[in-house]
């Protein structure tokens, strides 16, 4: 039997769809047994979510106000001991897991599968490497605990309709006071959430300025799509970094992706490679872009964009 | 503030596009351009940036690899580092051996802090850094996009899926940096002649004590699964038909 801890994300009332993701990809290992562990100032909420995902054995709680905000200095130390019961610890392949997990991994002394994306057996993985240009199986010693974060994109959200019975832990474990929450900054909008959307119209550098970017947010709020962005166009300041699309912004899956003024260099593709439908707009031909494009249109966006809008309107 | 260790890692540059060997046996490396990792870059001239606003800080650049990664340390030497040092190996170092070896460099130097890339772009592992704070019982400030320095503290700003996050941590920290943080220096010929003086000690894991344990075995690599070549639209109204059809809209 293989015991597996998932940490889960969430914000104090919503569980991050990550998490069921991570559920998906631990049933595909055989005689799981799964739980989720959350930490967090109240946990009530995201608990009863937790425990509705199917798949999952039981939610442990741990609350206590050090941990209303998700600082890996302070979570690892929790998790660890948590983790004493388990085989394996996963964990989303997200900004909190990848900070997260491999400071866990360190005070366990074992090593971390980075962004799994196929389970192969108890102790075997697939994942990418060089921005996705190789893929390795890799395997671990099954005598030691296995750390991994779940490249989300790869996997579905588990269903709800499970009924895991929730369990509040209080753990006895010093924590450390070195590390220190001072406030965060979010651009976020009422767009639909760039790593869960369904259709992602993204932009690049071609843009040209913040201001051009309004043509792509009135044609992704034609389409319910949320709106990405190349890393030129974050560096140029056009969009904001949590827009970023790629080997170090987004790793995303949706059923379409719109690029339009990418080149598509291969750190941005690495980004888009699960999306169902690639769409291309460019004025070159011969863009890389259209190499991975489902369907592509060369030309001026700026003569195609507003035609698009109207279009898909009727 | 007296001392800051940055790590520098040896990898593929990242305008090469790699590719895997037909035996599935790893990727072909003979012959391709070696690079210092584009994060490491940022994470120097961080370090650098803060040398040259303060007092009397050395800069000591670190590296774990093959003889050949002293070219990266030479690199660095040349943006400024005051000294190097290689942890030479041919051996395959997996993020935690490098964590132990970089704790053992630590312990050695003593340094304020250190500054690792937020991942390599070879093994895009995204843990060295975070495992070095663990061992080294130390924060851990990871995907910097802002550093400001006071008195034995420093205010981080980090890039984080929700947008900006900023914390708070006690030096000696460990700092690991995102793209945003600079734009790293382009070196200059004369650099590049006095770096040649500069120190560059040798040493090895054996003599830091540090075993190159391998957790994971890599048994196969493979190219990732292609795309099928799509089609070219003439004008608009062929996309918006090709979507329809899709049911994409
Ligand atoms: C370590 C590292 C990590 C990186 N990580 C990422 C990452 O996570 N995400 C990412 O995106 N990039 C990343 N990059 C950067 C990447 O290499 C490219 O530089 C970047 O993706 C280019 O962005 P772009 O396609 O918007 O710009 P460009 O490459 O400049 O492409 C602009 C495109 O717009 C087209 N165009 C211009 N005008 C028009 C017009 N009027 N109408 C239509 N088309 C037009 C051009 O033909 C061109 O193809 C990374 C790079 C490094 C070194
Ligand atoms: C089974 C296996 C086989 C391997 N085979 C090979 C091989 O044939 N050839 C080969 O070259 N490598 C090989 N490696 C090493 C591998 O490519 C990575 O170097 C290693 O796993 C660390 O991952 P990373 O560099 O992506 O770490 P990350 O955690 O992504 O690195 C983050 C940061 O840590 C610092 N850092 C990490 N490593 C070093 C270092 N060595 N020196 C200086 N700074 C560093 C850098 O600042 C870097 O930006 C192998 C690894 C494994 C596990």
């Amino acid at each position: 039997m293989h015991k597996i801890l998932i940490v889960g994300e969430h914000d104090g009332k919503t569980l991050n769809p990550a998490t069921a993701k991570c559920v998906t990809c631990a049933t595909g290992i055989a005689d799981a047994q799964i739980s989720i562990a959350l930490f967090g100032e109240d946990t009530s909420a995201v608990a009863s979510q937790a425990a509705a995902l199917s798949g999952v054995e039981s939610v442990l709680r741990v609350d206590r106000p050090e941990n209303a905000h998700p600082l890996a200095a302070i979570l690892a130390p929790q998790l660890v001991a948590l983790a004493a019961d388990y085989t394996h610890v996963f964990g989303p392949s997200t900004s909190f897991g990848k900070d997260l997990m491999p400071r866990v991994a360190g005070l366990l002394g074992v090593a971390q599968v980075s962004d799994l994306m196929a389970v192969e057996g108890a102790y075997r993985y697939r994942r990418p490497i060089y921005a996705g240009n190789a893929i390795v199986t890799v395997e671990s010693d099954p005598s030691r605990k296995l750390l991994a974060t779940v490249r989300v994109a790869s996997f579905q959200a588990a269903a709800t309709g499970g009924n895991a019975s929730i369990e509040s832990k209080a753990l006895n474990v010093a924590l450390p006071t070195h590390t220190r929450y001072l406030g965060a900054k979010s651009g976020s909008t009422d767009r639909p959430d760039l790593q869960t959307a369904s259709r992602v119209v993204s932009g690049g550098r071609a843009l040209g300025s913040a201001e051009n970017f309004k043509l792509l947010f009135s044609l992704a709020d034609k389409l319910g799509a949320a709106v990405g962005a190349s890393r030129a166009a974050v560096d140029a300041g056009y969009a904001p970094n949590e827009m970023q699309v790629g080997q170090t912004g987004k790793i995303i899956s949706p059923e379409m992706y719109m690029a339009i003024g990418i080149s598509g260099a291969i750190q941005h593709l690495t980004g888009i490679k699960d999306a169902r439908t690639i769409v291309a707009i460019n004025k070159d031909g011969e863009a890389p872009i259209f190499e991975v494009a489902d369907v592509g249109l060369v030309g001026d966006l700026f003569q195609i964009m507003p035609e698009l809008e109207r279009l898909i309107g009727t | 503030m007296q001392k800051i260790m940055v790590c520098i890692k040896r990898v593929v540059d990242y305008n090469v596009r790699v590719r895997v060997k037909p035996d599935a046996s790893g990727v072909m490396l003979d012959g391709v351009k070696m690079s210092v990792n584009p994060f490491d870059e940022i994470a120097l001239e961080e370090a650098l940036r803060i040398k040259e606003r303060g007092a009397n800080i050395e800069v000591v650049a670190v590296s774990i690899g093959v003889a050949d990664a002293q070219q990266q340390l030479r690199t660095a030497l040349a943006m400024g580092a005051d000294r190097a040092i290689l942890v030479q190996t041919d051996a395959a170092v997996e993020p935690l051996t490098a964590a132990h070896a970089f704790l053992a460099l630590a312990k050695k130097e003593t340094p304020d802090l250190i500054f690792l890339g937020k991942q390599a772009i070879d093994d895009d592992a995204n843990q060295t850094g975070q495992m070095l704070a663990a061992i080294w019982d130390r924060p851990q400030a990871t995907y910097a996009s802002k550093v400001e320095i006071s008195a034995g503290k420093a205010n981080v700003t980090r890039e984080v899926d929700a947008g900006l996050e900023t914390i708070e941590v006690d030096l000696p920290a460990v700092i690991t940096v995102d793209l945003r943080l600079n734009e790293p220096r382009y070196v200059k010929l004369p650099d590049i002649m006095k770096a040649k003086k500069k120190p560059l000690e040798v040493t090895s894991l054996d003599a830091l004590g540090v075993s190159a344990g391998v957790h994971l075995k890599v048994l196969k690599t493979e190219p990732p699964a292609q795309r099928q070549k799509g089609v070219i639209v003439k004008d608009v109204p062929e996309l918006v038909a090709f979507l329809k059809q899709k049911g994409l809209i």
